[in-house]
């Protein structure tokens, strides 16, 4: 399955991930991040039930310093 | 904060409570454990915080949750870098489902160089947002005309800069700055512009709410020395603003006494 991360394309991830499954592959605590797929917000309520698609652009985003 | 300062007189947003004046920004710091130390002597209880891409090759970089707890200090996620209102509700969406809160900041810049806000844009993205349910603290021009339409927008705090960001060159335009005080019903928090301790205490003698800042203490060459000295330097402001400060006259008055000279 190919999708994009983050403008990063990655054609090697099985079939059938989850969100919650793409998080603990790339080692990423999902309660300190949010995820937008194809410009829609995945509620964190949803991300075990949340099955990727081919294709699907992700934006993974989390807070950090600024003014 | 310190017991010194009248318990009533609190900085409230949006229904929020807060016991400081101070808001300072996270970036431009060494690190975040410097970023953690500044904030503790600012004695700020809320801080401005940007929403970027994880980086995912190297997931185990610190974040800034890991130094600064969001349950113990209000995160106020901003839209630093968004040149349209479609960018910053986008940005502030994902925020709001990142940590969980409404309360935002908004700011729409125009032209890097000077990062004066686009309050066109603004004023679109403030309506965007508040029709979405955000709390929307808005980083705007010190036009009071443009002020006044934000507030009646329904954006809970006024946010006009004191001077370019990250310029620190202090209140250029205490008039407006004091005119948009006086017409607003919502908090007037000066955000960017602020150099140095005095600059701090003007805004807050003007009679601003509040003073929001980043790089006048990331930029210090002590930065929690300098946190230090914007926390009394807006408690000062305040309390002389609240004191009523003495008429302006074009002569002197002695102090002491002129009768029973020797």
């Amino acid at each position: 399955m190919n999708i994009t991360i983050n403008g990063e394309h990655y054609d090697d991830l099985p079939d059938g991930l989850t969100v919650a499954g793409l998080l603990a592959h790339l080692k990423l605590p999902p309660k300190k991040i949010a995820i937008e797929r194809n410009l829609e917000i995945v509620p964190k309520s949803t991300f075990d039930e949340t099955v990727l698609a081919d294709g699907d652009k992700l934006e993974i985003i989390h807070f950090i310093g600024g003014g | 904060m310190s017991s010194d300062i009248p318990s009533q007189d609190k900085l409230v947003v949006a229904g929020r409570t807060f016991n400081s004046r101070l808001i300072i920004g996270t970036g431009k710091y060494k690190d975040y454990a410097e970023n953690a130390a500044a904030l503790d002597a600012s004695g700020a209880d809320m801080v401005t915080v940007a929403v970027r891409r994880v980086n995912i090759s190297d997931p185990n970089q610190p974040m800034l949750v890991d130094f600064i707890d969001p349950n113990k200090v209000t995160y106020l996620p901003n839209t630093a870098g968004c040149f349209t209102g479609e960018d910053a509700v986008r940005t502030l969406r994902l925020a709001r489902e990142a940590g969980g809160w409404d309360l935002v900041k908004l700011e729409v810049l125009s032209d890097p160089k000077h990062l004066y806000p686009d309050m066109e844009e603004t004023l679109r993205a403030a309506e965007m947002l508040i029709s979405d349910g955000f709390e929307v603290m808005v980083y705007c021009s010190d036009d009071p005309v443009f002020a006044r339409k934000l507030e009646e927008l329904g954006c809970c705090a006024i946010m006009p800069l004191g001077a370019p960001i990250g310029s620190g060159l202090g209140i250029q335009n205490p008039v407006n700055i004091r005119l948009i005080v006086e017409q607003s019903k919502v908090p007037v928090i000066v955000d960017a512009g602020v150099g140095t301790a005095s600059d701090a205490t003007v805004a807050m003698e003007l009679g601003c709410d509040g003073v929001l800042m980043n790089t006048a203490i990331a930029g210090a060459k002590d930065p929690i020395r300098m946190a230090r000295a914007m926390k009394h330097a807006v408690i000062a402001g305040r309390e002389a603003y609240l004191a009523g400060r003495m008429p302006r006259k074009m002569y002197a008055d002695p102090s002491s006494p002129l009768g029973g000279l020797i």
